[in-house]
């Protein structure tokens, strides 16, 4: 979806594992008044083709980051600022570095590079912490227990059965939802931030679960020239539960120096 | 509820009373007691998740002290590491969204690090503003219901093995009641396309081509009533008499006689199976080759013509196959010549739904359809049929065999038209 005035900067808005583009709801109307704005769903969630998605292409980071490219290739953007929450942050450092040119700059919201503890670094999480979340999610233990029936039903055939127990927002298939956890969750790019070139603001949010302050100062050191503002907002989603900080810290670093 | 006194006068009489003061007699007289004692966790949090009100049952449940997680926890320092991505990534953010949450299923640690299994129900309470002021919730026990999910999906998995084992041996049970490939016959193309209608059962069409001396092949095509193991098995019955049949005699309405007899004399044992099957025998001729032909209640060959017209063939046909004794066939000679096609196919073609209604393909359309191809090689026919039976979708339902023959086209044939000569096999 593209929206805002055609001679305004262009802004990216990429959501993260878990939910679709409904998730910049309270701060992209605001931002549309100053900004071209491009929100999208990243394949296999919300409204996108279900039928675009392969396991093969999405089982690691970069085929998200080639979508990227072919977004902006394809509406032909150019100057991108590109706002991407929780692993679209690494989506979008990834993208930023094949096509440096195409990205004036880049605003990561949560970002985390790693979630495994690593030798002497915390992403938070242990490996067995990763496992666990990747088993439930594949028994469907974890989350909608109405996500049960379809994968006991498990008919085909009959996809509106899946549909008609979703939630209208944040649709996802189970299936593909899993394997972007598996992607999101065992990714590795703590190697490919010092690779970026583009100016880059690291949102972090006081009290984060899922990214914590350390992986955001880690975030903020290993990419060169980069800024990080904290802002006062508990959990992974500050566009949701500090919308006005939010909105306030992307506007001013968009429209601040290049 | 009728009190003892009613007398079903329908006017309000002094027993309207009585339901209140039973009621009341329940003692359900303190929210605060049916709050801490419900038979469900109540927690209440601030917007951020810290813990601002639970109740009794949940505290025993989890084995905390109301002190430990007032003010202290958050809703999420409850759940497991995976609950707590799940938290993050899907639950907060659609209950920001929404408002409310529910059927969620989790688990909560408690103090004692076991895990209990629950089922989360959230609603924002808000101000008057909109402004959101606390997350309630409701948690129920949901072990049980865990237990039985574990079960069926234990159940649905080993289900979709089955299926898959089970469509594994239909595909190897279909490919051994079909040639592997076609045989080369000198100065002949051969193509053949076999449509199975089910993944999970073997189906009854079947064909084959197969040399019977140095220049001389047989061939036939059939359709077994029926689908499954027990068709297959006639199936597999009806080839080999066939092949040895047609070695003793080669005569196509002696072939068929002699499968008519086997299929009666086992008619009990294979269930009352009885088939329709074409058989052929070819020469070659001085321009092509002859084909002896002979049917038993099988729609008829089709032949494209070198000219480019099709022509269904009138063969003398015959009754199906082990339904009566002593049924007769009788053989009729086609010959095949530079440019011509012969096409043998079953009835799933011409009995395939078209449209939204029930009208068939049928054999008119199919005439047309040949006539449209003519003159044709014997893979374009098929590659041209295949096309066909794709685009009727889900219309077609049934199996489908079809064999084609072709006599290469000779260079400047009598309509002068120019043609591509397809090479010779070799």
């Amino acid at each position: 979806m593209v929206t805002g005035p055609e001679d305004g900067p262009v802004v990216m808005l990429a959501h993260g594992f878990g939910c679709d583009q409904n998730l910049w709801r309270l701060v992209a109307p605001t931002l549309a008044k100053d900004f071209r704005m491009v929100l999208f769903d990243h394949v296999g969630a919300g409204r996108s083709d279900l039928s675009a998605w392969q396991a093969e292409r999405y089982a690691t980071l970069d085929g998200y980051a080639d979508d990227v490219l072919r977004i902006c290739r394809e509406l032909e953007l150019r100057h991108v600022v590109f706002v991407g929450h929780s692993v679209s942050a690494m989506i979008g450092v990834l993208a930023a570095i094949r096509e440096p040119g195409r990205f004036s700059k880049l605003i990561l919201v949560g970002p985390s590079p790693c979630y495994i503890d690593d030798d002497g670094y915390r992403g938070g999480f242990s490996r067995a912490d990763i496992d666990e979340l990747l088993d439930s999610l594949d028994s469907n233990y974890l989350g909608w227990s109405a996500a049960m029936a379809p994968v006991i039903m498990g008919n085909p055939e009959r996809p509106e059965l899946a549909e008609e127990l979703a939630s209208s927002f944040c649709r996802t298939d189970p299936a593909i939802a899993r394997a972007f956890a598996r992607t999101t969750f065992l990714s590795d790019n703590r190697a490919d931030l010092p690779k970026v070139t583009v100016p880059t603001l690291i949102l972090q949010c006081s009290r984060d679960a899922i990214a914590p302050a350390e992986v955001g100062a880690f975030v903020h050191a290993a990419i060169p020239g980069s800024a990080l503002v904290t802002l006062t907002a508990t959990g992974h989603c500050p566009q949701l539960s500090a919308p006005d900080a939010t909105l306030a810290a992307i506007a001013s670093f968009v429209c601040g120096p290049p | 509820m009728s009190g003892p006194g009613s007398s079903g006068g329908g006017g309000l009489g002094e027993g309207d009373q009585r339901p209140d003061a039973h009621l009341a007699s329940l003692l359900e007289d303190s929210t605060e007691d049916l709050y801490e004692n419900a038979p469900c966790g109540y927690l209440s949090t601030l917007p951020d998740g810290q813990i601002a009100r639970v109740n009794a049952t949940l505290l025993s449940w989890l084995g905390y002290t109301r002190g430990e997680l007032v003010g202290h926890r958050y809703f999420s320092d409850l759940l497991t590491a995976g609950g707590r991505l799940y938290h993050e990534t899907h639950f907060a953010p659609l209950l920001a969204m929404q408002g409310e949450i529910g059927g969620v299923a989790l688990e909560l640690l408690a103090a004692d690090g076991s895990r209990l299994p629950v089922l989360v129900n959230s609603a924002v309470k808000t101000s008057a503003a909109g402004e959101p002021l606390l997350i309630r919730t409701t948690i129920v026990d949901a072990t049980d219901r865990r237990a039985y999910e574990r079960e069926l999906l234990r159940a649905r998995r080993e289900a979709d093995l089955e299926r898959e084992r089970l469509q594994l041996l239909v595909t190897t049970l279909q490919r051994t009641l079909l040639p592997p490939e076609l045989p080369d016959v000198p100065g002949l193309e051969t193509a053949a396309y076999y449509h199975a209608a089910s993944r999970d059962e073997v189906g009854g069409d079947f064909y084959d081509l197969f040399a019977l001396a140095r220049d001389r092949w047989g061939l036939f095509l059939g359709d077994v009533c029926g689908k499954g193991a027990a068709a297959a098995a006639v199936t597999s019955q009806i080839r080999y008499t066939l092949r040895a049949a047609a070695v003793y005699d080669p005569d196509p309405a002696t072939v068929l006689g002699t499968l008519n007899s086997a299929l009666r004399r086992d008619y009990e044992r294979n269930g009352g199976r009885f088939c329709t099957a074409a058989f052929g025998v070819l020469t070659p001729s001085t321009d092509g080759f002859d084909l002896s032909f002979a049917s038993g209640g099988h729609p008829a060959p089709l032949l494209l013509r070198a000219d480019g017209t099709a022509d269904y063939q009138e063969i003398g046909g015959g009754p199906f196959l082990g339904v009566i004794d002593d049924a007769v066939f009788s053989s009729t000679t086609i010959r095949l010549g530079a440019g011509d096609t012969f096409l043998q196919y079953t009835d799933g073609l011409t009995e395939a739904r078209t449209g939204n209604g029930r009208d068939r393909y049928g054999d008119q359309a199919l005439q047309a359809f040949a006539a449209g191809i003519a003159p044709a090689t014997a893979a374009t026919a098929i590659n041209a049929i295949s096309a066909l039976l794709e685009g009727l979708g889900n219309g077609l339902d049934d199996d489908v065999a079809v064999l084609a023959l072709s006599v290469p086209p000779s260079p400047g044939d009598s309509d002068g038209r120019p043609r591509l000569v397809d090479g010779e096999r070799p």
